[in-house]
């Protein structure tokens, strides 16, 4: 068993994963130094003590605060990159129109950046670094299933919708890590409102340029992504729950509700976990 | 027993909220029983609105307080936006397209879809159904309509963001924010009928990329053109 896969694979889902084990050595040592006195079947209990001391131990309110801040940091920079590399094609837009609304969403991507940031050092925490983003989502080969997305406006649109509808899942995942948060609390709803805002836009966009697969609306149907790309089902699945609070949305009250009704009415929220694997291959290592 | 609107003598009103003030204080909504007494003790012939549910005293609804307090008002609100759509669908304006008359379909599912949700979510704890007035509005003028559907949807995402802060429950505030962000997309919806690149315009979002927030008491002000009922915000947490 080698531990520095283990390691590295977490690493993939969790870049902090060494921070949280303080260094890489230090947790080497600790692992070394159970390794030695336990039988193979109980190493699997062994790591996850490991991690489940790193994990619980690090969490004071505010360091949960600082770490929900930095990760939507770190996706408003894939967002904000995104419009503003985009914007830099000269024979990328159809026209005037389609320029404007990806300028006007480019400018509050950039200001979530700035607000985030400020927000982050207030907090008495230091931004991350803006990752090496791969747009065509080949992590970091530019070679992905995207890597014509400055070159298609129907690509470009794709993952522009992919990235808006992921960023208002996001937002919800974690919001009720940070209930009663006051200030900091509003702002992320305000910051989330304007994505689903941008998610609506862009979709109408693709209903208007012809590049949605059926019936594309300004809101989720189902668990579709009306795109033509496996690659982005990972942001779609679980929108097509209709039980919220356990309360059955279909038929509700006997008002004819439809399933796909149901499941437009209610956004849902992803992991931290679904959000870090999906934007993961738009990320260099 | 459900609701049943019933005219009253004083002593039978008197008897009737002593009994439900009872039943608030065993709810243990001692604050809000308070406000009530008050109430009361003015309480004239009006007919009262006689369930098993947070009532109505001269006709006026008390939202509660708490989380409860903070659902019921989402719910006068989605009420507000379901009765709307569904006036907007039954006379459907002309000039629209096929789609668009589809998609403000869709919205008015949406919204009952909520307004059920909240009712049943609350339970004995839910406001009764509100009345409206929608007479300033002209259902058969797609710009009145539209326009009035923009203000709705805005205003009910201000409504949401300023009051995620005060839930105290995690599960009502995911709730809240599966929601919230659905307005946002009906808004931008609207938006973009009306004006081409509004979607999220200089508006309703600030420099700072902030969407528009409001408090309760800011919501209810402007709702209230259009709510007949007189409706007590008072007992919801403030900040």
């Amino acid at each position: 068993m080698n531990l520095n896969n283990i390691l590295g694979e977490i690493e993939k889902t969790d870049p902090e994963v060494y921070d949280r084990l303080d260094t890489r050595r230090k947790a080497m040592k600790e692992f070394a130094n159970l390794g030695g006195k336990l039988a193979l079947s109980a190493v699997p209990f062994a790591l996850g003590s490991l991690f489940q001391k790193a994990y619980a131990g690090t969490t004071s309110t505010n360091d949960t605060v600082v770490e929900i801040l930095n990760y939507a940091l770190t996706l408003e920079f894939l967002e904000a990159e995104f419009y503003n590399t985009s914007l830099m094609k000269s024979n990328l837009f159809p026209d005037g129109d389609s320029i404007a609304a990806i300028q006007l969403i480019a400018k509050h991507e950039n200001a979530h950046v700035v607000f985030l940031s400020n927000a982050i050092k207030a907090s008495g925490g230091m931004p991350v670094a803006k990752p090496t983003f791969d747009f065509s989502a080949g992590s970091g080969s530019g070679n992905g299933p995207f890597k014509d997305v400055f070159t298609s406006f129907e690509l470009f649109l794709n993952v522009a919708q992919t990235f808006e509808d992921t960023g208002v899942r996001a937002y919800k995942g974690r919001a009720a890590e940070i209930v009663g948060g006051g200030d900091l609390l509003t702002a992320a709803l305000r910051i989330h409102s304007v994505e689903a805002r941008h998610a609506a836009k862009i979709r109408i966009m693709r209903r208007a340029y012809g590049s949605g697969i059926g019936n594309v609306k300004p809101w989720i149907t189902g668990k579709m992504s009306n795109i033509n790309s496996a690659a982005v089902q990972p942001s779609y699945n679980g929108e097509d729950n209709t039980n919220q609070a356990g309360i059955d949305i279909v038929n509700i009250n006997g008002f004819p509700i439809t399933m796909d009704a149901a499941t437009e009415a209610f956004d849902e929220g992803l992991t931290k976990a679904q959000v870090l694997a999906i934007v993961g291959p738009f990320i260099k290592p | 027993m459900s609701k049943r609107l019933v005219e009253t003598n004083q002593a039978e009103a008197d008897d009737k909220n002593m009994a439900r003030l009872s039943r608030r204080k065993f709810l243990g909504y001692a604050s809000a029983a308070t406000g009530l007494m008050v109430a009361a003790s003015a309480c004239n012939k009006e007919p009262v609105m006689v369930d098993n549910t947070v009532t109505s005293i001269n006709g006026e609804v008390d939202l509660g307080t708490g989380d409860f307090g903070i659902l019921n008002y989402a719910y006068a609100l989605e009420q507000l936006e379901a009765a709307f759509y569904i006036k907007v669908v039954m006379s459907m304006y002309p000039g629209g397209s096929p789609m668009e008359a589809a998609l403000i379909k869709d919205v008015r599912d949406h919204e009952i879809a909520h307004r059920e949700f909240f009712k049943n979510a609350l339970g004995g704890m839910a406001i009764p159904a509100l009345d409206f007035d929608f007479s300033s509005i002209n259902f058969s003028s797609r710009t009145s309509v539209l326009a009035t559907s923009k203000a709705f949807e805005d205003l009910g995402v201000s409504a949401y963001n300023g009051a995620g802060r005060l839930l105290k429950s995690p599960d009502y505030l995911v709730l809240a924010g599966k929601i919230v962000s659905v307005e946002a997309r009906h808004a931008a919806y609207f938006r973009e009928l009306i004006m081409m690149n509004s979607f999220a315009d200089d508006s309703v979002v600030d420099a700072m990329g902030l969407d528009v927030t409001r408090k309760p008491m800011e919501v209810l002000a402007i709702a209230g053109t259009y709510i007949k009922t007189k409706i007590n915000a008072s007992n919801l947490p403030t900040y």
